[in-house]
């Protein structure tokens, strides 16, 4: 039967046979790295076309459906528009910084890709700590987007930048913690071993009032670390034009953008991951033949299934909820988020300890 | 005197809102200071679409002036009309007969809940939640709909003339606006669910932007953003006109003076002026719906003075005649001119947020202010 693993590994077999190991490795990493990029192009699209879709229905609108089918092809034309259009730099720009920025979000969600398990077997890299690389890095990008408001020399980005450092400094804890817990019930830190520990039935179900909350934490923790509403205050388009990027257009701008609906995406996929089993069907305890009809699905459709779920959730927050002010966000963090997770933790740990989930 | 660029010597921001900018609505430009997050000062610059209005109207007939009136307030502009027209009326001692006085009164309230409809789309906007925007348009749309049929405008419907209303309402008129009535009902209690009763929001706007009924009374503030602080001060009330006096209702109050309360004041107002179209739209009595006047008006030598309570707060024209065909000298009094004044007393010392917020709420609409 056909699997992505068996394609993986046939590859990598195939290029051992033809190459010596170094150059077999070299042609995998440019392989993978092109995959990324092709990865990145496809979810850009698909999750803008998506998001334009689910703001349109919810204002009782149709959204782009002019150019493709039902509008599909609006995504690709708006790129070819902002790859056609000049990139401004402003005057007083500190013009190395300026270009950098950009880049910098862009890598970092790049580098984001690289532990998640899209099925069983296809991953690009099982690292053992992957939740806590992924926990490391997402917070660099904080770096790229204070660099932008620092390096635009204009006031509003500079305003939008520091709200964003602030925020994505705060709710890193509550992230952090909230997949602290899971980690404290699964038992490791591999992505692929949390996987594999879903097989009976995800934490979500598995892992009592404690994952639920978690959960929820997660999701607001990794809201507001994407900065999407009710959490954009870095762009805030009422209150600072376009917050950090306002200076940025054409491709730069587009980074920006394409970053942060890959960076939905990879939040996305780490709470289906932890929560909801990553590529796991949905298994029943021990109703073998339930799950074994469950196993008919692919573990890609349940993976992508799962995380386009979360990534749906998290689109209808933005369309349907005004946006805080600053010091609520933080408020909001420092007071409630921070105590109730650092509390959930201890009761997960209290739980694990004595096995008491199912 | 402020730099219009860069920083105090205090070392605060300096920022410019406006004139282009997604909260002003318009071409309004608002200095601000900051300090961090802080707003420190708020300095309104105005003038961008200044187009001399009021100097335009001296050299139009006081039948043509009325209709330069729908340019100021776009959103209340049939409430304008009515203004300007009474003022007439009450020079030439014109009386309108009882038709026109209620299709008046009917189409002064329609335009009142569209403009609050779209003011509660904008403010929605402002504090960050885009999709209220789009439903408010929806049955906006219908009002706009209704105005079509009967004035032939949607916006600027230049309906009013001396002595009456232009024409006869169109005979789908009180079908419409009763399927209007029932739509709207339905989908006021739908905003409450959408936004109204969202926690963020309430968080956004309660104990932001307080004036006090006494310095909302200094700075000149009138329609919801005075009643917000418990101010009685509905003209429809005090000083009624067109047969305000005969229909029910209730003017609203609010008593805590800040952003929330003239959030709730403008949505209660939504369910009374419905409520006044309910009473009116069965009942138009027969008759004339223009009294008849002659071709020339010319007011007579002296001072005159009406006010009309728009959408916004009170408008007020002021005109001095020589007896001639055209207005000597004219004044409009416009509410958002004196509700924006109080902005700065409102949110110095608050987040920039906070001001963006304040704006919403006091429905600033920017050729009103320029005139």
């Amino acid at each position: 039967m056909f699997s992505l693993e068996s394609l993986a590994h046939n590859i990598d077999l195939g290029l051992n046979n033809i190459f010596p190991p170094t150059v077999a490795l070299l042609s995998e990493m440019v392989i993978i790295g092109v995959g990324v990029i092709a990865l990145f192009a496809v979810l850009g699209l698909v999750l803008v076309f998506m998001e334009r879709k689910v703001s349109a229905y919810m204002q009782i609108r149709k959204g782009p459906n002019r150019v493709g089918y039902q509008g599909f092809a609006q995504t690709a034309a708006d790129t070819l528009k902002l790859v056609l259009k000049e990139g401004l730099t402003p005057d007083g720009a500190d013009k190395f910084l300026f270009n950098l920025a950009p880049f910098i979000v862009m890598i970092v969600a790049m580098l984001l890709m690289a532990p998640i398990a899209f099925t069983k077997g296809f991953q690009i890299w099982d690292i053992n700590i992957g939740v806590l690389y992924i926990s490391a890095i997402s917070s660099l990008s904080v770096i790229g987007i204070l660099m932008a408001g620092w390096a635009s020399n204009n006031k509003y980005s500079l305003i939008g930048a520091m709200r964003s450092g602030a925020q994505i400094v705060s709710y890193e804890l509550s992230a952090g913690l909230a997949i602290l817990a899971m980690v404290v019930l699964t038992g490791s830190l591999q992505i692929s071993e949390i996987v594999a520990s879903q097989q009976n039935g995800w934490w979500i179900f598995k892992g009592h009032i404690p994952a639920v909350i978690s959960f929820i934490i997660f999701i607001i923790a990794v809201t507001a670390e994407t900065n999407r509403a009710p959490f954009d205050m870095a762009e805030a388009e009422s209150e600072l034009t376009a917050g950090f990027h306002t200076e940025y257009s054409g491709m730069r701008f587009a980074f920006f953008f394409l970053a942060e609906y890959v960076n939905i995406f990879i939040v996305c996929a780490i709470g289906a991951t932890l929560y909801f089993g990553g590529w796991m069907p949905f298994h029943v305890g021990t109703w073998e033949a339930f799950n074994h009809v469950m196993d008919f699905i692919p573990g890609v459709v349940w993976f992508f299934g799962k995380t386009f779920g979360l990534i749906f959730l998290i689109m209808w927050f933005r369309w349907t909820f005004p946006r805080l002010r600053i010091d609520q966000l933080l408020n909001l963090e420092w007071t409630y988020l921070l105590p109730i997770s650092m509390f959930n933790l201890l009761l997960m740990t209290i739980i694990a300890i004595n096995g008491w989930y199912f | 005197m402020i730099e219009e660029v860069g920083t105090t010597t205090e070392g605060d921001l300096i920022i410019n809102v406006g004139p282009q900018h997604p909260s002003t609505h318009g071409v309004l430009h608002l200095v601000i200071t900051l300090n961090g997050e802080t707003v420190k000062k708020v300095e309104p610059h105005l003038g961008y679409i200044h187009r001399s209005i009021e100097k335009m109207c001296e050299s139009l007939s006081y039948r043509q002036f009325i209709y330069v009136t729908s340019r100021m307030d776009y959103l209340s502009s049939h409430i304008n009309n009515q203004g300007c027209a009474l003022v007439v009326e009450k020079g030439l001692q014109i009386e309108v007969p009882e038709r026109g006085k209620v299709i008046r009164v009917l189409m002064a309230e329609l335009t009142r809940i569209a403009s609050h409809l779209l003011w509660w789309g904008a403010m929605g906007m402002d504090i960050g939640a885009f999709t209220p925007f789009f439903h408010a348009f929806r049955e906006r749309e219908a009002i706009n709909d209704i105005m079509e049929e009967t004035c032939g405008a949607r916006l600027t419907m230049n309906y009013v003339v001396p002595g009456g209303v232009m024409a006869d309402i169109h005979p789908n008129f009180q079908k419409k606006v009763n399927e209007f009535i029932k739509l709207l009902k339905s989908k006021i209690d739908e905003y409450y669910i959408l936004l109204t009763g969202n926690i963020i929001l309430q968080e956004r706007l309660k104990g932001v932007g307080v004036i006090s009924a006494e310095d909302a009374i200094n700075f000149g503030c009138s329609g919801p953003v005075v009643r917000a602080c418990g101010v009685k001060s509905d003209i429809r009330k005090i000083a009624p006109y067109d047969g305000y006096e005969k229909v029910k209702f209730d003017e609203v109050f609010e008593t805590a003076g800040d952003s929330f309360a003239r959030y709730m004041v403008r949505m209660n107002e939504i369910r009374q002026s419905l409520s006044i179209v309910e009473q009116l739209i069965d009942n138009i009595p027969e008759g004339e719906f223009q009294a008849k006047t002659k071709a020339v008006l010319k007011l007579p030598k002296g001072e005159f003075y009406s006010r009309v309570e728009t959408a916004r707060g009170e408008f007020g024209v002021y005109i001095i005649s020589e007896g001639g065909l055209t207005p000597y000298r004219i004044k409009f009094r416009s509410p958002g001119f004196s509700n924006l004044a109080a902005l700065h007393h409102m949110v110095k010392g608050s987040k920039i947020a906070d001001m963006v917020a304040t704006m919403g709420t006091l429905d600033l609409v920017i050729p009103d202010i320029d005139r």
